[in-house]
């Protein structure tokens, strides 16, 4: 009896506990189809399908939303080619050093990333005086790769880990070259590691507030200007976005499991 | 340079990884080294700013102006961290025991805010918690609560936030811990008649410490910092750390309290993780995230 208890009262529980996790985009999504009246938009109020009509009506989105691809596409294009080689380097040859090597590389992480901006915008105006370095695109960037880097280290060296070395030794006994080896072995079995740490670095990137709030000057990011907008009213449109990078980011993540379970 | 490599191995590492290392010095390191620099700096952006250890009086005056704030946040922070690791140990427990097939759909869950902007899923709390919201207005209406009840504005509203935004970074390390666990060793302790409360004392709740360690860091250390679910949810009397950091720097351009109070901040937290990392050891850190 108190068996039987247990375990529904932990069933019971689990569903609360998904239903907090889910909540908020359910929200989100929702209030993509309301009608408010007024600028803000936090009670429901009818439906409609105005605002998916004139997704970009609203000045400035569209533009912030490229920006936000932007940036998210070359940092994580760097970051993850930095990442990956420093993740080789970590899993694959003991040296003197390595053990503090994580640890320094783990600090970027364990750091708030409040301080984090802090400091990127300390450096910023402390190397550019008189006049202050230019805070634009460019800054933005340099914070997301740095914030990124640890990430995919710490993502890639994950997937490393249970990497079976003799698929190399083979591959040199049948009498490849390291360079071919590495190409045409290694890489290969590496690449899905690679790519869910990119696709990890992506989506940190789109959605970065904190740090690029410090580092962004002028420059409107999607999330600058849902923080923009936050304190006047947050339009419709801006959730509907938000659903789709929501959509968007899910289907990759299906897809790539998917494509990952036809390879295994 | 591939044939000098081949006659140096030991040098392969250490260029792989010298991009990353330099690139993190440069952008990591170094601003924090500028940043101790600029807590030490007089004068304003107008004037241009002017260095002397005489100005580490900076330290005494921003501690004592904001002690206030600085022990919300530590409150906060704690607090969120206790709600957190109570709501997630059931979840992870379930998913790493009870879940059979839906084990990977459930972790998805878990994961699945991170898919959400941000700032978008602390606006959504804000229409849930509403005055009049979902969750207060047909309480109020059908009289459980009082007209003027509310959490928004509330120290309860920028917990609920914080604990929200960083309950996944306590389920993960808890449920790597507990699925790693031996389940033998729980059989074990029945076939020598342990019930099952005892059972878990003794065996499953030691053997996943390292997970809560793991995930009480993963939320107390960003809870520290946070600012945005404090002005989003809360009101002036929640105004954390992060807020004073945020608008010292970004508002106000008072960059030498700004700088010491973020570098307070920051050395208090470093001085954790390594205490942290000895008593456990970094790889245990890591791959409670992992």
């Amino acid at each position: 009896m108190l068996r039987w208890l247990g375990r529904n009262a932990l069933r019971a529980y689990t569903g609360l506990a998904l239903v907090y996790l889910l909540l908020p985009i359910f929200i989100v999504a929702l209030f993509s189809f309301n009608d408010p009246v007024g600028k803000t938009n936090y009670t429901w109020v009818g439906f409609t399908l105005d605002h998916w009509a004139n997704l970009f009506a609203i000045p400035g989105l569209l533009d912030s939303v490229i920006v936000s691809i932007r940036i998210a596409f070359i940092s994580t294009l760097i970051a993850t080619t930095l990442g990956t080689l420093a993740a080789l380097a970590l899993v694959r040859y003991q040296f003197r050093g390595r053990p503090g090597t994580s640890l320094f590389i783990f600090l970027p992480l364990a750091t708030p990333e409040i301080i984090l901006g802090a400091s990127l915008l300390t450096l910023f105006v402390a190397i550019g005086r008189p006049p202050f370095f230019p805070l634009n695109e460019f800054t933005i960037l340099i914070a997301h790769i740095t914030f990124n880097i640890s990430y995919v280290i710490v993502t890639v060296r994950a997937r490393l880990a249970g990497f079976d070395r003799r698929l190399e030794e083979a591959s040199a006994d049948l009498g490849a070259d390291g360079w071919q080896t590495f190409w045409r072995v290694t890489f290969p079995l590496i690449l899905p590691g690679i790519a869910a740490a990119g696709l990890l670095a992506f989506s940190l990137s789109i959605d970065d507030f904190v740090i690029t709030n410090f580092t962004a000057g002028r420059t409107t990011t999607f999330p600058m200007f849902v923080w923009g907008s936050a304190r006047v009213g947050v339009p419709p449109q801006v959730n509907a976005i938000g659903t789709i990078f929501f959509v968007a980011a899910v289907s990759a993540v299906a897809i790539g499991s998917f494509l990952q379970r036809r390879r295994a | 340079m591939i044939a000098f490599l081949r006659r140096r191995p030991g040098l392969l590492p250490l260029l792989l990884l010298a991009p990353a290392i330099a690139w993190l010095v440069a952008f990591y390191v170094y601003p924090a080294i500028q940043m101790l620099q600029a807590s030490l700096w007089s004068g304003t952006l107008e004037t241009g700013f002017a260095f002397s250890w005489a100005n580490a009086a900076t330290y005494p005056e921003a501690l004592g102006r904001y002690s206030d704030q600085f022990l919300r946040s530590i409150l906060y922070a704690a607090v969120s961290t206790v709600v957190c690791l109570a709501l997630a140990f059931p979840l992870a427990y379930t998913i790493a025991y009870r879940a059979g097939r839906f084990r990977t759909l459930l972790l998805f869950i878990v994961i699945a805010p991170f898919f959400t902007s941000f700032l978008l899923r602390v606006l959504a709390w804000k229409t849930v918690l509403g005055d009049d919201g979902f969750l207060l207005g047909p309480l109020k209406s059908i009289g459980l609560l009082p007209e003027e009840f509310r959490i928004l504005a509330t120290p309860i509203a920028v917990i609920f936030g914080i604990s929200y935004n960083f309950f996944p970074f306590m389920v993960l390390p808890i449920y790597v811990s507990l699925e790693k666990i031996d389940r033998r060793l729980v059989e074990a302790a029945k076939d020598l008649y342990a019930g099952p409360a005892r059972a878990f004392q003794r065996i499953t709740l030691p053997l996943a410490l390292p997970g809560v360690f793991a995930g009480s860091l993963l939320v107390f250390i960003p809870a520290m910092g946070d600012f945005v679910n404090a002005e989003l949810l809360g009101s002036v009397q929640t105004r954390l750390i992060g807020n004073v950091i945020q608008s010292r720097f970004l508002v106000n351009n008072d960059y030498p309290t700004a700088a010491a109070l973020s570098f307070m901040l920051m050395a208090g937290i470093l001085a954790a993780v390594f205490i942290y990392a000895r008593v456990l050891g970094t790889d245990e850190l890591e791959t409670g995230i992992g």
